[in-house]
């Protein structure tokens, strides 16, 4: 029996068997920002330890930034503290930092990425939940703790437990308007926020094969949403042709040598795989949530949940997400009032959201009394926006249009809801006051559907607002 | 660096209902705005236990019977979402030193048991029974066996989910695996010259 890309990256990854029975597992990339790297740093010199490959790892700034001004000291006197912290630490320990100043800042999953720093094979760890977004290269890549971040700068391994490896197929064609997103909401709603935990998650199947890598990069990011610490897709042509040239790729022989390793690194046909799943893309529609977690989704054209049509045992659960999104039981999900409309975050803040959202964007209006910014997530993607002129169909249709960063996603900057807004988001999550108000509201959906929802001031069904194809369901 | 073992937690608890607890709800994202995790205890639960204006909302953690309690009952997947370490610093801050439900979130066990707080699995009706015994008597002394894998209250016992792994981690006092990993010395080394990294 063959193995999976997990297995065989596991395998070469172990540096030994700890006490307890966990794996010392080799971490080949680190990434770090502002927000989970202090307390590890602080750590680090109560131990009196140093970092023991600096070279492995890469820092950027992006939670806390603001993206309406760069002007420091940074308004939030907590912000600026965080920042300097930062930029001692880089300089203390020796490590790689792409600062405000670089032109080459921005989210933590995007700028690795774009550097090409995120590999196929690697390991690759961060101090955030969404680091599985560079198992789009087939990279094993996993959110850690603090406690953790400081065990990667002392020893460049963590103690971990080898998961379980689902491999999910989906086959088929998507449906005009049918995004990357709708794909990983729709397969966290089918396997529930929970399916995942213990599973490091394979996604495969004709619609992978055939998705850019920043498409693949969407749904990796979202895996924790469903549980899984962990996601990947198997590197191929698609993943070679985007690293290629990138700044931190292998060139040269390596290049050449670097390729037929990776290629050698993707599950073998006959992999074992623990659990199997199969979704047909025909299936997935636009969808959006409408609860307080992830998998609280549905299609656009449905209606949300009526709690009396649910077990007992399930019934609060839905109560309280229901109550909290003021939305009555069984009401359709289409047509509720959007205050805020964000586009950007490390799941939906690369050029081509931009680009695609901007194809049908141009020629509309923000509605009166909506709030909508566009954020991208590196300041490399700002740029090629920039250069195509995306920013101007962004700003011509009444979007603000900012500098890189977390933003919106989780409010740890000046960027937040107010009160109870409804808010149109491209990021990750719908919890209670995530977006920066303990009683904000949060509809996770594709960045085509946030223009939508900006244009029309309502969650809207993108392909009636822009005729994108031809409308399949009632 | 030795470790206190941690063998047995016993104390009184309280019942934090619901599935899917997210770690935005354990700890804002505004209280990780900080360098240290000093005074992270005040900041757990905060949006659920205050309203905007600083009066208290009605919350277990509210509820003078449960004050001093050190182990926490919650339900399923608790503690998912964002991966900050600030949430169980803030748990273990404001006293916990257990906690029992239903699972848990990967990432959240995982560091929570770097702390030396063992997050054990219990079947839903045994909680349940659990919950109803503390809310009668919050008082009742609760004993979590983390070698013996048991729970016992009163005249009662159940048995409870704990991987092997973070057992014995527990029960050794390996919980902060530094030590160990360091341990590896020149064999990090060795790994560092074979396996890939990114350069420019």
């Amino acid at each position: 029996m063959g193995k999976s890309l997990y297995q065989k990256v596991w395998e070469s990854h172990a540096v030994r068997t700890l006490p307890n029975g966990q794996t010392q597992l080799f971490i080949d990339t680190h990434l770090i920002h502002e927000v989970t790297s202090p307390q590890a740093f602080g750590m680090l010199r109560d131990l009196g330890l140093k970092v023991r490959f600096p070279e492995r790892t890469f820092a950027t700034v992006d939670h806390i930034v603001p993206t309406h001004s760069l002007l420091e000291p940074f308004e939030d006197p907590q912000a600026d503290e965080m920042i300097r912290q930062l930029r001692k630490n880089v300089r203390d320990f020796g490590i790689t930092f792409f600062d405000v100043t670089s032109g080459l800042q921005g989210i933590v999953h995007i700028i690795g990425p774009e550097n090409g720093i995120t590999q196929p094979g690697m390991t690759i760890a961060c101090g955030d939940s969404h680091t599985a977004t560079h198992g789009a290269f087939g990279a094993i890549a996993f959110g850690v703790g603090t406690t953790q971040v400081r065990d990667v700068l002392a020893t460049q391994t963590l103690a971990m437990a080898k998961q379980k490896v689902r491999r999910i197929n989906v086959d088929g064609s998507l449906q005009p308007g049918v995004y990357a997103k709708d794909v990983i909401l729709h397969i966290i709603k089918v396997l529930g926020v929970n399916g995942g935990i213990g599973y490091a998650y394979e996604y495969g199947g004709s619609v992978f094969d055939n998705f850019s890598m920043e498409e693949r990069m969407t749904v990796c990011n979202m895996s924790i949403e469903g549980g899984a610490r962990c996601g990947y897709v198997n590197p191929d042509q698609t993943t070679f042709e985007y690293l290629q040239g990138r700044a931190y790729a292998p060139k040269g022989a390596a290049w050449e040598q670097s390729v037929q390793r990776w290629q050698a690194l993707a599950s073998d046909p006959d992999a074992h795989y623990d659990d199997m799943v199969e979704i047909r893309a025909e299936e997935i529609a636009p969808t959006v949530t409408w609860g307080i977690n992830p998998g609280q989704g549905c299609a656009i054209t449905d209606r949300v949940p009526n709690p009396a049509d649910y077990p007992q045992a399930e019934r609060a659960g839905l109560e309280e997400a229901l109550k909290h999104m003021n939305l009555q039981p069984g009401q359709a999900i289409k047509g509720v009032r959007v205050n805020v409309a964000f586009l950007g975050s490390c799941t939906n803040g690369r050029l081509s959201d931009f680009r695609e959202a901007a194809k049908y964007l141009k020629g509309h209006r923000v509605a009166p009394g909506v709030r909508a910014i566009a954020v991208p997530g590196s300041q490399q993607v700002a740029r090629a926006c920039e250069e195509e002129g995306i920013d101007k169909i962004f700003t011509e249709a009444g979007f603000e249009w900012r500098s890189a960063g977390c933003s919106m996603c989780l409010a740890m900057n000046p960027d937040k809801l107010i009160g109870d807004e409804l808010c149109a988001s491209s990021s990750n999550r719908n919890f209670k006051g995530r977006q920066g108000s303990a009683t904000g509201r949060t509809v996770l959906m594709s960045p085509l559907m946030v223009v939508a929802a900006a244009v029309t001031g309502r969650v809207s069904d993108a392909r009636e607002v822009f005729g994108v194809g031809e409308l399949v369901d009632a | 660096m030795a470790l206190e073992p941690v063998k047995q937690v016993r104390g009184r608890a309280v019942h934090v209902p619901a599935n899917d607890i997210d770690t935005d709800r354990i700890t804002p994202a505004r209280y990780l705005k900080v360098v240290t995790f000093d005074g992270l205890g005040e900041a757990l639960f905060y949006d659920e236990r205050f309203n905007a204006d600083g009066s208290e909302k009605p919350h277990p953690l509210n509820d003078p019977r449960f004050q001093g309690a050190s182990i926490l009952l919650v339900g399923a997947n608790f503690g998912c979402g964002s991966s900050r370490e600030h949430s169980p610093q803030a748990i273990y801050r404001a006293g916990f030193r257990a906690i029992i439900g239903e699972s848990f979130a990967e990432i959240f066990f995982g560091n929570s048991t770097a702390l030396g707080v063992p997050c054990v699995a219990a079947a839903r009706a045994d909680l349940e029974t659990l919950v109803w015994a503390v809310k009668q008597e919050p008082g009742l002394e609760v004993t979590v066996d983390i070698e013996n894998l048991e729970v016992r209250y009163g005249e009662r016992s159940f048995t409870i989910g704990l991987p092997t792994t973070a057992q014995k981690a527990l029960t050794e006092g390996r919980w902060d695996p530094i030590a160990d990993l360091l341990e590896a010395g020149d064999l990090l080394e060795q790994a560092s010259a074979r396996l890939p990294r990114a350069t420019r």
